[in-house]
């Protein structure tokens, strides 16, 4: 154990924990926190996931972020029209961001507003729509609060919960949110109802704190463990292997 | 004596003001490429500086995009996103986006794909779960869902599925790193991205690249796995050194960040706009952008020299 992990570390392994016993599938964090989260556990715990380099081939090293020359172990060419292959195939375990969540899961990343002539145009819809009904998500929130955690989001982009529980017993069995990962917490749906709920605090963080940072109901279990710290292993991982230029210090500039 | 050697005669290459003239009003067109990656700029260019009015752009959305709502020429958008890649949101699709300017029509990225394959295939639709339960259906209600006609293997009732109309394209655009004059194309970089497929999808396809050359000198470029672009499917070959700029266009070159901020910087207000668009659109021909391009380069180069 090391203590002087930070927050941007502790987030990072505690995304990579997401991964967690998924084996030989293909590993697709988007963003620089999450990949950095998938490559320490592609080098750690889960060695027989396969992950790209972003741009277009499997790489089976373990390859810094940010650095377009890194020398590549390719193992398989993988052109965005394959990665389509991959997520109908169900073999793959997204994480991806999220603007708005709400109880059940519902996430936005489209729009903020009426879609038509929106306050504030977002990414779109994206993949989101294809990747939560065949493949695991997982989404990271590097800004908890009443404006991302919402009764209701503006537009459905990756459906929840209550939205899948309506559709075929193919898309239910397929479904997953897998966990969310804020940069207060780590929370899931593991529940009868298949609503929020909080995992743990990351340290230094509240309970109350979540909660007021929550725009809804939280479901809070009588137990909440604190947010594990990363090992020594994977602190010398994250900041000499993986990140050694701390690109996962960008999103906390401002907390 | 030898084997009589078969020499294909046909010559198809245009310039981009001809392809300009086999355009017209109220068309949809596709555009190849992925984000701000090996983009046919020069004929998007060509397009923004002409007189062409309401037209259905259909892609996986970049600066093409963007400069088509900025000078007016997109009535709707068929999009799986719309990105510059290294800056997320494409600035003035937003813009369009949140005026209120345009129709859209947004597509899960992997839905496109099978509207595109769909087109080429002739096929009215294809089937896919992507869209269900998500907001797609609501916010595209002419796509419609059909039940399978088959029972799953645990026995269940055919399952719900969204059939993704074709996307038929009147015309499409993309861009090689290297083609023939009679309409072989080939790729060098890592991705094809779905070129191939808008070709397919169009009625008629014309194709800008870096270089055209004789086509026994392709497999000197390249493997012949790079040649994913036979000529039945091309109608024009328009030969654009640096056409894709500033989108990249690997290995011939990469992305043009600095110009690409630029353009993005472009989007902030009327006065930016105005002067981005006389600097880089008001110019006769792709050749005139390419020295307007340049030069600011050399400014730079000066006056940090």
């Amino acid at each position: 154990m090391a203590d002087d992990a930070t927050i941007d570390e502790i987030c990072v392994t505690a995304i990579a924990d997401g991964f967690r016993g998924d084996g030989e599938i293909l590993c697709n964090p988007i963003g620089n926190v999450p990949v950095i989260a998938g490559r320490l556990a592609k080098a750690t715990f889960e060695s027989d996931m396969v992950m790209t380099d972003t741009v277009s081939v499997l790489a089976a090293n373990t390859i810094p972020v940010g650095d377009p020359d890194a020398e590549r172990l390719v193992e398989a060419w993988m052109p965005y029209r394959d990665l389509f292959d991959i997520v109908w195939s169900g073999r793959r375990h997204i994480v991806m961001g999220a603007s708005q969540i709400d109880p059940y899961g519902n996430q936005n990343f489209a729009a903020i507003g009426d879609w038509k002539k929106p306050k504030a145009q977002l990414l779109g819809l994206r993949g989101a729509p294809g990747n939560l009904v065949n493949n695991t998500t997982s989404y990271w929130i590097p800004n908890h609060s009443t404006r991302s955690f919402v009764e209701k989001v503006d537009v459905v982009s990756g459906p929840g919960y209550d939205r899948v529980s309506e559709l075929s017993g193919w898309i239910q069995s397929n479904h997953e949110i897998r966990q969310i990962v804020s940069n207060l917490g780590v929370l899931n749906f593991s529940n009868q109802e298949k609503r929020m709920q909080l995992v743990s605090c990351h340290p230094n963080v509240t309970v109350e704190e979540i909660i007021g940072a929550t725009g809804f109901e939280l479901l809070v279990p009588d137990e909440v463990e604190e947010t594990r710290i990363p090992t020594k292993e994977e602190l010398e991982l994250i900041r000499e292997v993986i990140d050694p230029h701390g690109l996962r210090k960008a999103e906390f500039a401002k907390k | 004596m030898g084997c009589p050697s078969v020499e294909v005669v046909i010559d198809k290459k245009m310039t981009e003001t001809e392809v300009i003239e086999e355009l017209s009003d109220g068309m949809t067109i596709g555009i190849g490429g992925w984000g701000s990656r090996r983009k046919p700029m020069s004929l998007v260019r060509a397009i923004a500086c002409s007189n062409l009015k309401d037209l259905t752009i259909v892609s996986y959305g970049g600066p093409e995009v963007g400069l088509l709502c900025a000078t007016g020429k997109i009535r709707k958008a068929i999009y799986g996103f719309v990105s510059l890649d290294s800056i997320a949101l494409e600035p003035h699709f937003r813009n369009a986006k949140q005026e209120g300017i345009i129709e859209t029509g947004e597509l899960d990225e992997g839905a496109f794909y099978l509207g595109l394959l769909a087109a080429a295939h002739r096929m009215p639709f294809y089937p896919t779960r992507a869209g269900l339960g998500s907001d797609m259906l609501m916010m595209n209600p002419e796509i419609k869902t059909i039940e399978s006609p088959y029972e799953s293997s645990n026995g269940e009732k055919g399952e719900e599925l969204v059939a993704i109309p074709a996307l038929n394209l009147d015309v499409s655009l993309i861009h090689m790193n290297r083609a023939d004059s009679q309409g072989n194309g080939q790729f060098l970089g890592p991705d094809l991205y779905f070129d191939d497929l808008f070709a397919k999808a169009a009625k008629r396809t014309f194709m800008s690249c870096e270089k055209i050359i004789p086509t026994e000198d392709f497999l000197k470029e390249g493997s012949v796995h790079t040649l994913k672009i036979p000529r039945l499917f091309v109608d024009g070959v328009i030969e654009a050194p640096r056409g894709a700029h500033f989108t990249e266009c690997p290995p011939d070159y990469g992305r043009d960040e600095i110009f690409q901020s630029e353009y993005a910087a472009s989007a902030k207000d009327l006065q930016s706009w105005e002067s981005f668009k006389q600097k880089y659109l008001e110019v006769t021909s792709h050749q005139e952008y390419l020295k307007a391009v340049d030069s600011r380069t050399q400014i730079e180069e000066s006056q940090n020299g």
